[in-house]
């Protein structure tokens, strides 16, 4: 099974043998990935029943829990990487989700959709929400309840005193360094805990 | 195809030591299988049952073809555990009434009739009669042990006291131990038979009777605790029996008369069950129970007693399962985490109460298939 672009960029962020925990893992895909191709082992975290069965067909174990209560059952710096791809915009509490993230792991990598890419700045200049590619739902029947911009959650990571190890744009399957809040559809940030450093 | 089950009963010479230093004199298991053995003897699954089952879990019988397996909706041939590719076996506990040594039988040496002289057994105990039945099957490594409720305790035990001849076990709406509260239900049951004027100190087979009047008691309170509020109310709600014509809202202002349906239910199944289950069972098992505690050898550590355990695991919960919550599942996923064992856990949100994991549900049933078909994959 093939990832897409932009998982297959954030599969080259994690370390070989990592012990990985991939909060809202989704069908599985990533971790799946993770660990036949670059030895790494751990867990997936995931709420939604169809997507828990995809995780078990594939053979990775998959954890049905609700991220909203928090990750009590984990461990300080128990995960080499904790994974955060496209989960950060589903949750309410966001930011003790990301302080839990680096608490957990030794480094974070929190992947979203950029809000501040410039199809959709041009779009809301036209006075209406974004619908594109990675943004796909009417802005009245989405799953998101948030949507944010590379440039918030720098500033949102350095309030809540993380270090930012590295932070980039993806588009396309391509890093964008350059002025990535303009050009990329999504955001990747790598993390870690200040005190941790 | 209707899957036909044979019952088989295997004779064991050498008594069995048992935890609480008492020995269980020679004794037989009743047992079924399901499926063939391969060549590598890989692929065998062994299945707990909890208190009220047998070792009947797939399958009809040839000449009663109304009694279904109590887990024929997930074993059988093209079932989540699919005995077209697994040899799956069921094995009734020592001390149950349903064909293996039990109280109702005569001690081999006295030929006295055991009643309450049968001994306590443990679920580190059934595990080790279970074990003793795979040696002599040849079956040194299991591809899964599987149960729910007090079954699920028995897998989780193999993983802990054999950890090297179980490679997956799925552990089903069970618990690390049993909650005060649960004690308390167990204990209300065991008085309610012990204090029935035909128990006679369990020893009422020389009488002639039987404590039913405990046993329907000790019936419907487990029951009651098996369903979930809301499963009860879909189903009974407040509706009557029979409404009383002319009467204000049709009560018929009797302190013992049956009107309520969700009294008549529960008479019903209390009635059944005093029909058929022994007395002196339902203390051993609930016992049994009571005293399952892994932790306890390890200072109360649950993660340090799965120190040892090297098998995968499937934990699932279900909801509105109050008797067995997810809370207490949860808690064994934790503990399984602290030594990075492999385990899945899935949380399925049903209706049913404890009993759900007897139930259709396809999200359930579906895990399952999907876990043991990555199982199969691997013996291939």
């Amino acid at each position: 099974m093939s990832l897409g672009p932009r998982l297959l960029h954030i599969a080259r962020l994690v370390p070989e043998g990592s012990r990985v925990l991939d909060l809202g893992c989704g069908d599985g895909a990533l971790l799946d990935f993770l660990q036949r191709e670059k030895g790494c082992s751990g867990y997936g975290v995931e709420l939604d029943d169809a997507n828990v069965l995809a995780c078990i067909g594939r053979g990775i174990n998959v954890l049905q829990l609700d991220l909203e209560e928090g990750l009590a059952m984990f461990r300080d710096a128990s995960f080499d990487v904790v994974l955060q791809i496209d989960t950060f915009q589903h949750l309410r509490h966001a930011e003790a989700m990301l302080r839990e993230t680096v608490r957990v792991g030794r480094t974070g990598i929190v992947a979203f959709p950029n809000f501040a890419h410039w199809p959709n700045r041009l779009s809301v200049l036209r006075g209406r929400m974004p619908v594109t590619r990675r943004l796909p739902y009417a802005w009245y029947d989405t799953p998101n309840i948030r949507v944010g911009t590379f440039r918030d959650f720098q500033l949102l990571a350095d309030k809540l005193g993380l270090r930012t190890l590295d932070a980039f744009g993806l588009h396309l399957g391509r890093e964008v360094r350059f002025l990535p809040n303009l050009r990329a559809g999504t955001a990747v940030f790598r993390l870690e805990d200040r005190g941790r450093g | 195809m209707t899957l036909v089950a044979t019952p088989r009963r295997m004779d064991f010479s050498a008594p069995l030591p048992l935890r609480s230093g008492a020995t269980l004199p020679p004794y037989w298991l009743a047992y079924e299988t399901y499926g063939e053995l391969n060549a590598e003897r890989s692929n065998a699954v062994l299945v707990c049952h909890a208190l009220n089952a047998s070792h009947h879990v797939a399958g009809v019988y040839a000449d009663q073809p109304q009694n279904r397996g109590w887990w024929d909706n997930m074993i059988g041939p093209g079932k989540p555990v699919d005995t077209d590719r697994f040899f799956v076996i069921g094995i009734n506990n020592p001390g149950s009434c349903f064909g293996s040594t039990g109280p109702m039988h005569a001690h081999p040496e006295t030929g006295e009739i055991y009643g309450s002289d049968f001994p306590v057994m443990t679920v580190e105990d059934w595990v080790d009669a279970q074990a003793r039945l795979l040696d002599a099957l040849g079956i040194e490594r299991l591809a899964a042990v599987m149960g729910g409720s007090l079954g699920g305790m028995q897998a989780l035990s193999w993983t802990l006291q054999y950890p090297e001849r179980v490679r997956n076990a799925a552990v089903i709406a069970s618990a690390p131990n049993l909650s005060a509260e649960n004690i308390a239900f167990n204990e209300v049951a065991r008085r309610a038979i012990v204090t029935d004027p035909d128990f006679h100190d369990g020893h009422f087979h020389r009488h002639g009777v039987v404590p039913r009047r405990g046993l329907r008691i000790a019936r419907m309170i487990g029951h009651i605790t098996y369903l979930s509020d809301a499963a009860m109310n879909e189903k009974f709600g407040r509706e009557l029996r029979e409404a009383v014509a002319g009467s204000a809202g049709g009560y018929r202002f009797s302190t013992r008369d049956i009107e309520f349906q969700i009294e008549s239910y529960l008479r019903h199944q209390g009635e059944k069950f005093s029909d058929y289950f022994d007395a002196n069972t339902y203390l051993l098992i609930t016992r049994a129970l009571d005293y399952f505690d892994p932790a306890r050898a390890h200072g109360g550590n649950l993660a340090a007693a799965f120190a040892a355990a090297r098998a995968r695991y499937l934990l699932v919960s279900f909801s509105t399962d109050w008797r067995f919550s997810p809370a207490r599942s949860r808690e064994m996923v934790e503990a399984l985490l602290e030594y990075r064992r492999e385990v899945t856990y899935a949380e399925i949100d049903a209706p049913h109460g404890h009993d759900a994991f007897l139930l259709d549900d396809p999200r359930y049933l579906g895990a399952v298939r999907a876990w043991f078909d990555r199982i199969a994959r691997g013996l291939a």
